[in-house]
């Protein structure tokens, strides 16, 4: 079984592996995380069976080592993810994103009449639930639910 | 004594509780005193970007009576925003003119972001349908001066409770003073669920009425707000229940001695003119309490208190 579902995509030997990312999220993880601006190589694959949800997408990314307050900002998107990270072909460290306080950028405000939908400003939320994602704007005050999670285009 | 100098005024809940009695307390003395020049040689740079004229007025009245002088436009027609001017640049600008900037500005946050680019303290006299500090510390101001405190009492709030900013803010205010809450509104205008999740956490009483009715002989004050025609999306369920949200002078035969009645103005139909004459009627000095909570929260920011 688990040979049949070995994931093809070439092993790096130094960088980090992004894993258990829910297929449809795939490119706004690369997004958020600028992978589309950088020079080293980037291997990804989509709609993979995952035992934990039901298609999973992973990415590979040479040279690239993440800090936790980067690698925090896909959790909306990607709550699942677990990195890797891979030093001459070895997984050295794993770990999981977790959601932060504060979020700055990356939503949407649900308000069509924020001051963020409508001035050239920076969303910045507070987080008041992380289990079923609720997000306070720190300008209108509303409350961003997970159900209208709309992502920044960038 | 709470430090407020130099910081903007954005949102009721940045005020904690000792602040919002240090501000009634301010606004007291300048009732019994309203002529001080303590803003003598200041600018305020009043800028309304929607018409609103009860509170620009009140506001102008503040400053002229600390002896301030004001700059600004009273819409955003006669406002560089006309041009396209962002918000960011003309807070930008105005901050580098005046020492202190009133705002009102339809957009929802506007205020909050308007502090965060301004050099001077920002005043929140407005920001659509978010916040509107200064009237929620008139409203506590007219509530104290009726009632001789602000603990343990029967709030009835009235009409417009799904969208109603200032009976929100009002909520939120009262209570840190142990109230209870009587919600009267349309079905469709019921207080909306995140307030009444709130009260819940908090251990705070609240009850929900259909109408006006007996039960307001209860109350130690009546907060009414407009029910407005556009807000129903079925206007005859409007037509059908519009009657049932006005105050009339015979409802208040059974009502306590000190239950006033407040309203944010400007009324429409929803309390009928035979109020007026009744002791009870509160609302037309509750707008001139305007004037003294404004006059407080400036001298305040300013620090000139
Ligand atoms: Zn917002």
């Amino acid at each position: 079984m688990a040979n049949s579902k070995e994931l093809k995509v070439s092993a790096i030997e130094n960088g980090t592996v992004i894993d258990h990312i829910p297929s449809e999220n795939l490119f706004k993880v690369i997004t958020i995380l600028g992978l589309d601006k950088i020079s080293t190589q980037i291997t990804f694959g989509a709609n993979l069976d995952s035992k934990k949800q039901g298609r999973k997408a992973i990415i590979k990314v040479s040279e690239v080592f993440f800090q936790d307050h980067e690698i925090n900002k896909i959790s909306l998107v990607a709550p699942h993810a677990r990195l890797n990270v891979i030093k001459n072909f070895e997984v050295v460290e794993k770990s999981d994103v977790t959601i932060p306080d504060t979020i700055v950028g990356i939503v949407k405000c649900f308000n069509p009449k924020c001051v963020t939908n409508n001035e050239a400003v920076t969303t910045h939320f507070s987080v008041i639930n992380k289990k079923e994602v609720a997000l306070r704007c720190h300008y209108c005050e509303k409350i961003t639910t997970q159900e209208e999670l709309r992502f920044e285009a960038s | 004594m709470p430090q407020m100098k130099n910081r903007s005024l954005v949102s009721i809940n940045d005020f904690s509780k000792e602040e919002i009695l240090h501000i009634l307390d301010l606004a007291e003395e300048f009732e019994a005193n309203p002529n001080q020049k303590l803003l003598e040689g200041k600018v305020v740079g009043s800028l309304f970007f929607e018409p609103s004229t009860r509170t620009r007025l009140s506001f102008e009245t503040a400053i002229n009576r600390l002896g301030g002088r004001v700059v600004g436009f009273s819409d955003s027609a006669s406002s560089s925003a006309t041009k396209g001017e962002s918000l960011k640049d003309t807070i930008q600008m105005v901050s580098r003119y005046a020492d202190l900037i009133v705002m009102r500005h339809p957009l929802e946050g506007s205020a909050r972001y308007a502090s965060e680019q301004s050099l001077v303290p920002v005043i929140n006299a407005g920001d659509g349908a978010n916040q509107h500090p200064t009237q929620t510390m008139l409203d506590l101001y007219s509530i104290r001066k009726t009632q001789g405190k602000l603990d343990d009492l029967n709030i009835f709030l009235v009409g417009d409770l799904k969208y109603g900013r200032t009976v929100h803010s009002l909520l939120m205010a009262l209570s840190d003073f142990n109230p209870t809450f009587h919600f009267v509104s349309p079905e469709e205008l019921r207080m909306p669920r995140e307030y009444k999740l709130f009260l819940e956490e908090h251990g705070i009483p609240y009850y929900e009425h259909g109408e006006l009715s007996e039960i307001i002989d209860e109350a130690d004050i009546i907060y009414m707000t407009r029910v407005q025609k556009e807000r129903f999306s079925d206007p005859m369920e409007y037509e059908r229940v519009k009657n049932a949200y006005v105050l009339k002078r015979n409802m208040l035969k059974g009502t306590k001695d000190n239950m006033r009645v407040l309203h944010p103005l400007p009324r429409v139909n929803e309390i009928h003119t035979d109020v007026d004459a009744s002791p009870k009627a509160y609302y037309f000095d509750q707008a001139r309490n305007g004037v003294f909570a404004r006059m407080a929260l400036i001298a305040a920011v300013m620090g000139l208190k």
